[in-house]
């Protein structure tokens, strides 16, 4: 039941209102009679961006804001540790450095090496898994929360931890691979060796995200209605032609999915490489973002080292833009 | 409702009381930073005597060494206020100097009568001037430091290891004066069982992140002839930096890290240096002289087991180390450089500098490190004394950070990944190092 009030304020009156009806009733009372007309006033539309605008203003300061200051100090020569010094435009020299520079070329290659195995082992593993789990054996769940238990320990725990158990001396990982192999511990040197760096990052990443993989993957499993298959049974179909024909298409956005969010965050990746290997031996396992901070933190070459975000910027959203177009392209079928 | 108008009164008073003598405490308090280390911790109790003396706090920003150099030049370069004093790394000086961050001393120097005649001659050049050889100063030598090695006195006195080592190399086992015998001394002690444990020959420093290898391989560079420019040429630098000594001491660091360190000492730096020889897993340990008291007093390994040596000389006789250490500058984006300075006058008395050096610190004055009785003091004064004799330091221009990077790089790349051959490591270390001072418009 409405009431109009002395004010021209409209209330709900009701003996049994909730708690919140009162809170209303009295911040309605509360509002200033000018505020009241004010907001009355205004549009459905007007009242959305006042809710948005926060959120907006926000977005604008962390995100948009840094960007276009970054777009603006690639071409330039400042650096962040001579505050004094005369910042100077020099055009796209710093772009042209970089995609002339060998340095980079070689850590992209390392970007890309550790990319394509982590994806390609994540996703075997990780639906693998989720196809196993899906199966509803005796202790599904306990298992599927044990395998997720990785994912959700911090990356720096995580680096810290299989640094030691890489330890050739005292690592757990050296004596498992020497008591299959016979090779002594000593030179199981998974973080010195140029050969074995690489893998051993590989090893943890996959060891960490396989789980959240498989999880996506399972959601796809799940998501695929029981009755297909029932119709697949009654036309005698095979699992093997099951798995093919229907399993594997229903699930493809989702392992396409797992496969995008994977690959985005392992582009950018930094935390783990930085733990376990710092980017060496040498400069073996620098990927992308270790000398994207060497440049910015270390070398101080602002400029240089925003070109350097500006450039992955750019690659990582134009392969993203283009692998979504083929995702919605694989859903829509 | 009077009893209530005192009670609010009071709390108020108390409270504005309250607020304005934190405010006083604050505004007297100084913040010191420097790495967390040994030394900071002495520096620490060593304070308390400025405290009692001036009434003004102290408060320590200490970050470990890894994060030491992001950390302070971040707040550095972004004009923090944080630090009142810091005790920046050597190389940082010009950087800092031509940029503004630190007071220039002279005028407080003269003023108070502070000399620096009175300090150690190469922490002087290495800590305070910009230019370098200049009177021009901007930090007091606080933590003289330099790169020697200890050794296990222990083992290396055992007389079936002596005989056996005479046997095969024909010299008495003993601290190495030349690098030769120091790499006979590791080959001879790596893979080696000693009380039932498997031991290594050195722990050198290789570490990629920082500063690590840099440091450890011009450690050996100096005294095999490398040069960082010609000294008739500033900045010159092809046939100096990469000339065939400076070829055979880099050949020697590898040689030295593939025949003699612990299995996985790919990322060892000062850290890890100390664990290696704490837990007994090498014969010899190339380190900065601040692990030294530590060690010393270490329960497994020090007393009478732990020696030490100054740096070995190279093939031509020459003799030289890699200089560490730092010298405390009052920060100029500081509101509280007059209490600042206070503590740099106190921290230069010769009373406090004896101190400084009985708590663990590295005193850089002569009238403490040249007392006749300083070299008794501890089993490492005198090879302390010999190894700032003999010290070289890497550049400390303001592009030092890229210069160190580039090195890094290189030498990580040559030493421990085992890519190239030493010259093309020094070729591109000239091209590098020369592409960073053509950047700066110094060539």
């Amino acid at each position: 039941m409405q009431e109009l009030l002395p004010s021209g304020k409209s209330v709900v009156t009701d003996t049994t209102s909730s708690i919140l009806d009162r809170a209303a009733e009295a911040a309605a009372r509360a509002t200033p009679d000018s505020l009241a007309k004010r907001v009355r006033g205004l549009s459905d539309r007007m009242v959305a961006w006042i809710f948005i605008a926060p959120t907006i203003v926000l977005l604008l300061a962390i995100n948009i804001f840094p960007l276009i200051w970054a777009i603006q100090l690639s071409f330039t020569n400042y650096r962040a540790n001579r505050p004094n010094e005369p910042i100077k435009n020099i055009g796209l020299s710093n772009y042209s450095r970089i995609l002339t520079d060998t340095d980079t070329w070689i850590a992209m290659q390392a970007t890309a090496h550790f990319v394509f195995w982590t994806i390609l082992l994540q996703t075997l593993i990780g639906f693998s898994l989720a196809y196993l789990i899906d199966r509803k054996f005796r202790g599904h769940a306990l298992w599927t929360t044990i395998i997720l238990v990785p994912m959700m320990l911090s990356p720096a725990v995580v680096g810290n931890f299989w640094r030691f158990l890489y330890e050739p001396q005292i690592g757990l990982f050296s004596y498992v691979v020497s008591f299959f192999t016979g090779i002594p511990t000593t030179d199981i040197q998974m973080l010195s060796s140029v050969t074995l760096a690489p893998w051993a990052i590989i090893i943890v990443d996959t060891w960490m995200w396989t789980p959240y993989v498989m999880l996506i993957c399972l959601a796809g499993l799940r998501s695929i209605p029981d009755y297909i298959y029932e119709a697949a049974e009654v036309d005698r179909a095979s699992n093997w032609r099951q798995f093919w024909s229907i399993t594997l298409p229903m699930a493809l956005p989702f392992i396409m999915l797992a496969v995008l969010f994977r690959g985005i965050e392992n582009f950018k990746m930094f935390d783990m490489v930085n733990l376990l290997t710092g980017g060496g031996p040498g400069s073996t396992t620098e990927v992308a973002s270790i000398t994207l901070k060497r440049e910015a933190f270390e070398k101080w070459r602002t400029g240089f080292s925003s070109a350097f975000a500006i450039i992955l910027f750019v690659a990582v959203f134009g392969l993203a833009n283009i692998y979504v177009k083929v995702l919605n392209r694989v859903k829509s079928r | 409702m009077k009893s209530t108008l005192k009670v609010s009164f009071g709390l108020a008073a108390g409270l504005a009381a309250s607020t304005a003598m934190t405010g006083a405490s604050q505004a007297e308090d100084l913040t010191l930073c420097w790495a967390a280390w040994d030394p900071a911790n002495a520096l620490v109790e060593l304070s308390k005597d400025f405290t009692a003396e001036t009434g003004i706090g102290m408060k320590f920003e200490f970050v470990p060494w890894t994060n030491y150099a992001d950390r302070f030049l971040n707040e550095l370069n972004s004009k923090g206020k944080l630090c009142d004093l810091i005790i920046g790394d050597s190389q940082w000086i010009g950087g800092s100097a031509e940029n503004g961050h630190y007071v220039k001393l002279n005028d407080f120097f003269d003023k108070e009568g502070i000399k620096m005649s009175d300090f150690v001659d190469a922490t002087v050049v290495g800590y305070s001037q910009w230019p370098k050889n200049t009177p021009n100063y901007w930090a007091l030598p606080a933590m003289g430091d330099v790169v020697g090695w200890t050794y296990r006195k222990d083992w290396f006195s055992n007389p079936e290891l002596q005989k056996e080592f005479k046997e095969k190399y024909g010299w008495d086992l003993d601290a190495p004066k030349t690098f030769d015998q120091l790499k006979q001394v590791a080959e001879f002690f790596q893979n080696r069982e000693i009380d039932g444990k498997k031991v290594y020959g050195a722990s050198i420093y290789t570490e990629r992140g920082s500063e690590g290898v840099t440091m450890g391989v011009m450690d050996v560079l100096y005294s095999y002839g490398f040069k960082y420019e010609n000294p008739d040429k500033p900045y010159e630098m092809e046939g100096f930096v990469n000339s065939d000594k400076s070829v055979k001491g880099l050949e020697f660091y590898k040689a030295l890290y593939d025949c003699c360190t612990p299995p996985g000492a790919s990322n060892s730096y000062m850290g890890e240096g100390v664990d290696a020889f704490k837990s007994g897993q090498v014969a010899m340990h190339m380190n900065f002289a601040f692990t030294w008291p530590g060690l010393q007093k270490d329960e497994a390994v020090g007393g009478e087991k732990v020696g030490f040596f100054a740096n070995p000389a190279g093939p031509d006789g020459e003799q030289f180390a890699q200089l560490g250490g730092q010298g405390i500058s009052v920060v100029s984006y500081s509101d509280k450089q007059d209490a600042a300075l206070k503590y740099i006058k106190w921290f230069a008395n010769p009373e406090v500098q004896k101190k400084w050096w009985s708590l663990g610190g590295f005193s850089c004055l002569k009238s403490v490190v040249e007392d006749p009785g300083f070299a008794a003091t501890q089993p490492y004064a005198q090879t302390f004394l010999d190894s700032m004799a003999i010290v070289k330091d890497f550049w400390a221009e303001p592009s030092y950070a890229s210069l160190l990077q580039a090195s890094q790089k290189r030498f990580h790349d040559y030493v421990v990944a085992g890519q190239g051959t030493p010259k093309e490591a020094l070729d591109g270390l000239v091209a590098d190092w020369t592409e960073v001072f053509e950047d700066d418009g110094k060539m």
